[in-house]
């Protein structure tokens, strides 16, 4: 085998073992929003005299914000399927809309933070409060990662273009975005939906 | 000195002179190895051969070398707590104050768990894990790097705690809150001690990721599920509680410290907050834990046991399927370590039956072990005397564990000495001399010297003796009602003399470390004279023994092919080496300061959270970030060793086996 080859073969067998490991990983994450859930779920009616979440919650709001994270994993897909098909503009312009749209997402996030803090519900308030801004800021803060990460690809992207390594960073970004699409279905459900009935 | 810019409360004067050697002996230390390695011009070298490393068997070593320091430490306090406790009754008040000893007691637990005996598992399986799977390495060794150095920045935290604040938590190793929140604990203390192990643990938690990857992805080619040794099994088995409980810890310990920093309520007294649900969220992630420290000593016991006894380790299947069921159990038994919270009669019930369920695949293993010794040829080595001073005390604190898992018993018995009697049976008894024992056993592999037999031997006693000689009395003890973390009683209790004979057993201990130290100082020193030429000292039966000592950094020139679960000593029995074949060459992993870098980073937030200081803060925050882009743009992170190297130093091999 030549030396490049050689590297490559390397390279290959090391998607294999990253992919494995990183659903592994997201199995752990898993886990800390299956704890977070649990201490809301906990926590959510000891609201020590405050405000409850059927007080605070707007249901137009949050389904504002859940449309534009649902279509933002879409188009996170579409990014690595036109990254598995070797076309780089598409790509680009995906991942683009995908950090668009996240972007978007994580500041109607820190908007509603700042109101409910605005109208003294801050995190101090009350067990529920503090439960509902660290599970939903928790979510936020990966979603805050998953930007960073997405525009270090870009970089990467720029710089290198479209092989091996970056398919594979792609993809895993996807799945990370992906299951954050899915943490954010049960937040809207067990946080919102419960709260406001 | 420097803890006139740090202090966060004021130190009672009794004891500053305790504080000012601590610091004194820290710092002192810490300049001395810094002086030395200039002196010797080491830096680079240090550098170069360890810190950067990404070789597994040197990872392994730096473990074992942190976690024995940490032994060192622990076993410090543990001196101060014998001594207190033996003297300090009816007018004497003892060495050291009531403040002081609980800082004590909670440094001796968390560092004994979470630097010591976590530092050993982690040492051992980076050690012997890859060899015994034929592997050339984990599956990401970047990140094994940086989950030693997220260790080891947890074990320089707290140390730090001794110099910076001088202070440490006074609320026991799992800081109970409402006693661990900020109204009752102002000082730094706790929260050196939450971010020290909330370090370690997200390393722990990589750590625990890589090794399920890799043992699901790089066996040799033929080695089933069912070929694997056993010890890779138990690693496998702690790796996925690692995986599932570790996170518990760690949203645990942020809640914590969002209640202390930034005044949430989540176990607060006050704004609805609930502290049963800290002490429920803990031990849901502290009763798995507990099995992942023993089971990999089980698998470590499994190894030795077969390979001393000459036989194959008798019922493979039932060893796997007890490892898979406790590892199952080990998630529904967490209540028991509250039961007397008033959680009904009912739960206590279900929790209870859990707790003895356990009993029965670890009984299981212990007469699996047993019946491989079982007319077998068997050689009493040093390994083979931890093993059965485990097998005795563990049965021995096994059956305290059973008394205590029946709730009506354990409301009689909680928070006594016989509780910390039976935890210390267990995890001394049980894993800590696993861990001995492992390291006894493949010391010569991963030196390629030899330790002195006789020595090992008689540490291996002196332990099991002090074990036996500490422990009993406060079994005793306990059935009398003196209860744990007590650092003053009356005198006409009539409890002084058995605390003197705990306080002998403690010195017992000592004599056997002070016995493994002169161990290992004499295996350095005469290491040329005692040289394992053989690869193979043990006449061993798997993998590991089937390639040098030392492995050489790609471990196997040719990775074997497996069709037997002891596939060295069917070699053996076949006839042996195989025909000389032709090599290939080898990619290996460059070596990274990527995790010196990300760990040092995490240090540096760690303290500016506990500080509260937030520029500094902010720029570990960005050096996180920064690193890790430096690292996704080199693609230079792989060299060849090229055939005709690999040739030449598998020739020399075969030059010294002649």
């Amino acid at each position: 085998m030549t030396k490049i080859s050689m590297l490559q073969n390397e390279i290959q067998k090391e998607t294999e073992t990253s992919l494995l490991g990183f659903w592994i990983y997201m199995m752990t994450d898993c886990i800390v929003f299956a704890s977070l859930f649990a201490v809301f779920i906990v926590l959510r009616n000891n609201t020590a005299g405050g405000k409850a979440g059927s007080d605070l919650f707007s249901l137009s709001f949050i389904l504002t914000e859940t449309i534009i994270l649902l279509t933002s994993s879409f188009t996170s897909g579409l990014a690595l399927l036109a990254a598995q098909r070797s076309h780089l503009k598409q790509t680009v312009i995906w991942l683009c809309t995908t950090g668009l749209l996240g972007t978007s997402f994580l500041i109607l996030e820190l908007h509603e933070f700042t109101k409910f803090d605005h109208s003294g519900n801050s995190w101090r308030g009350s067990a529920f409060l503090s439960s509902y801004f660290t599970l939903v800021g928790t979510h936020g803060l990966h979603i805050t990662i998953g930007l960073l990460w997405l525009f270090a690809t870009l970089g990467y992207l720029y710089k290198k273009g479209l092989n091996e390594v970056s398919v594979r960073r792609i993809t895993m970004f996807s799945i990370f975005w992906h299951f954050l699409d899915i943490v954010w279905i049960f937040i809207f459900s067990v946080v919102y939906l419960l709260g406001v009935i | 000195m420097i803890i006139s810019l740090f202090s966060s409360t004021s130190v009672p004067s009794t004891d500053r002179l305790v504080l000012f050697f601590g610091q004194a002996m820290v710092v002192g230390a810490a300049l001395l190895i810094a002086l030395a390695l200039v002196y010797f011009k080491k830096v680079g070298w240090l550098w170069k051969n360890w810190l950067t490393s990404l070789d597994h068997k040197k990872i392994g070593i730096m473990y074992l070398f942190v976690a024995g320091i940490m032994l060192l430490r622990g076993l410090a306090d543990t001196v101060l707590l014998r001594f207190q406790q033996a003297t300090s009754v009816g007018t004497s008040q003892g060495i050291i104050s009531s403040n002081h000893y609980q800082q004590i007691f909670t440094a001796h637990g968390t560092m004994m768990i979470f630097f010591v005996a976590m530092g050993l598992v982690f040492g051992i399986i980076n050690l012997i894990l890859p060899l015994q799977i034929g592997s050339r390495d984990v599956a990401f060794p970047l990140l094994n790097n940086l989950s030693f150095w997220m260790y080891a920045a947890g074990a320089i935290l707290i140390n730090l705690s001794l110099v910076f604040g001088g202070e440490f938590a006074a609320t026991g190793w799992l800081a109970y809150p409402p006693l661990s929140e900020l109204q009752f604990s102002p000082g730094v203390g706790v929260d050196y001690w939450i971010w020290s192990i909330q370090i370690a643990g997200i390393g722990t938690l990589l750590s625990g990721i890589n090794f399920i990857t890799t043992i699901l992805t790089k066996r040799a080619p033929g080695m089933s599920m069912m070929k694997m040794p056993v010890f890779v099994w138990s690693v496998l088995a702690a790796m996925t509680l690692v995986a599932a409980a570790f996170p518990i810890l760690t949203v645990t310990l942020v809640l914590l410290t969002l209640d202390r920093t930034i005044g949430t309520h989540f176990f607060t007294t006050a704004g609805g907050g609930n502290a049963m649900m800290y002490v429920n969220l803990i031990w849901a992630w502290g009763h798995p834990e507990v099995y992942i420290l023993i089971l990999p000593a089980f698998g470590i016991y499994s190894e030795i046991v077969a390979t001393f006894s000459r036989k194959r380790l008798f019922g493979y299947a039932s060893m796997v399927y007890a490892i898979l069921a406790i590892t199952g159990l080990s998630f529904v038994v967490w209540l028991h370590h509250f039961f007397t919270m008033g959680a009904g009669a009912n739960v206590n019930a279900f929790f209870g039956i859990m707790t003895m369920v356990i009993a029965i695949p670890t009984g299981l293993k212990v007469f699996n072990w047993l019946f491989t010794m079982y007319r077998g040829r068997i050689n009493f080595a040093s390994p083979m005397i931890w093993f059965i001073g485990f097998v005795i005390t563990f049965s021995i604190g096994g059956a305290a564990g059973v008394m205590l898992g029946v709730p009506p018993i354990d409301f009689q018995l909680h928070n006594t000495l016989f509780l910390v009697a039976h935890f210390h049976t267990m995890i001394i008894g049980g894993a800590l001399f696993g861990y001995f024992a492992g390291i006894a056993y493949w010391f010569p592999k991963v030196f390629g010297f030899k330790l002195d037999e006789k020595l090992g031997k008689i540490a291996a006693y002196l332990w099991i003796a002090g074990l036996i000689c500490a422990f009993t009395p406060l079994y005793i003890l306990g059935l009398m009602g003196a209860t744990r973390r007590l650092d003053h009683y009356d005198a006409s209790l009539g409890w002084q003399g058995l605390f003197i004979v705990a306080g002998v057993g403690v010195v017992i201990i000592l004599a056997g470390v002070a016995v493994q130290s002169m161990m290992f100082y004499l295996a350095i020193k005469n290491r040329k004279k005692n040289l394992d030429t053989t690869g193979d000292p043990w006449n061993g039966r798997t993998l590991e023994w089937s390639t040098t000592s030392p492995a050489p950094v790609y471990n196997f020139a040719i990775i074997p092919t497996v069709s037997d679960r002891d596939e060295f000593f069917r070699r053996k029995q076949l006839g042996g080496i195989l025909p000389r074949r032709k090599y290939a060459a080898i990619v290996m992993p460059n070596n990274s300061s990527f995790g010196i870098f990300m760990a040092g980073w995490a240090l540096m937030f760690a303290f500016s959270v506990i500080w509260h200081y937030p520029p500094t803060m902010i720029v570990a925050l960005l050096g996180v970030i920064g690193t890790f882009i430096v690292r996704t743009f080199d693609d230079t992170t792989t060299h060849i060793i090229p055939a005709a190297e690999i040739e030449a130093i598998e020739n020399k091999r075969a030059g010294a086996l002649v």
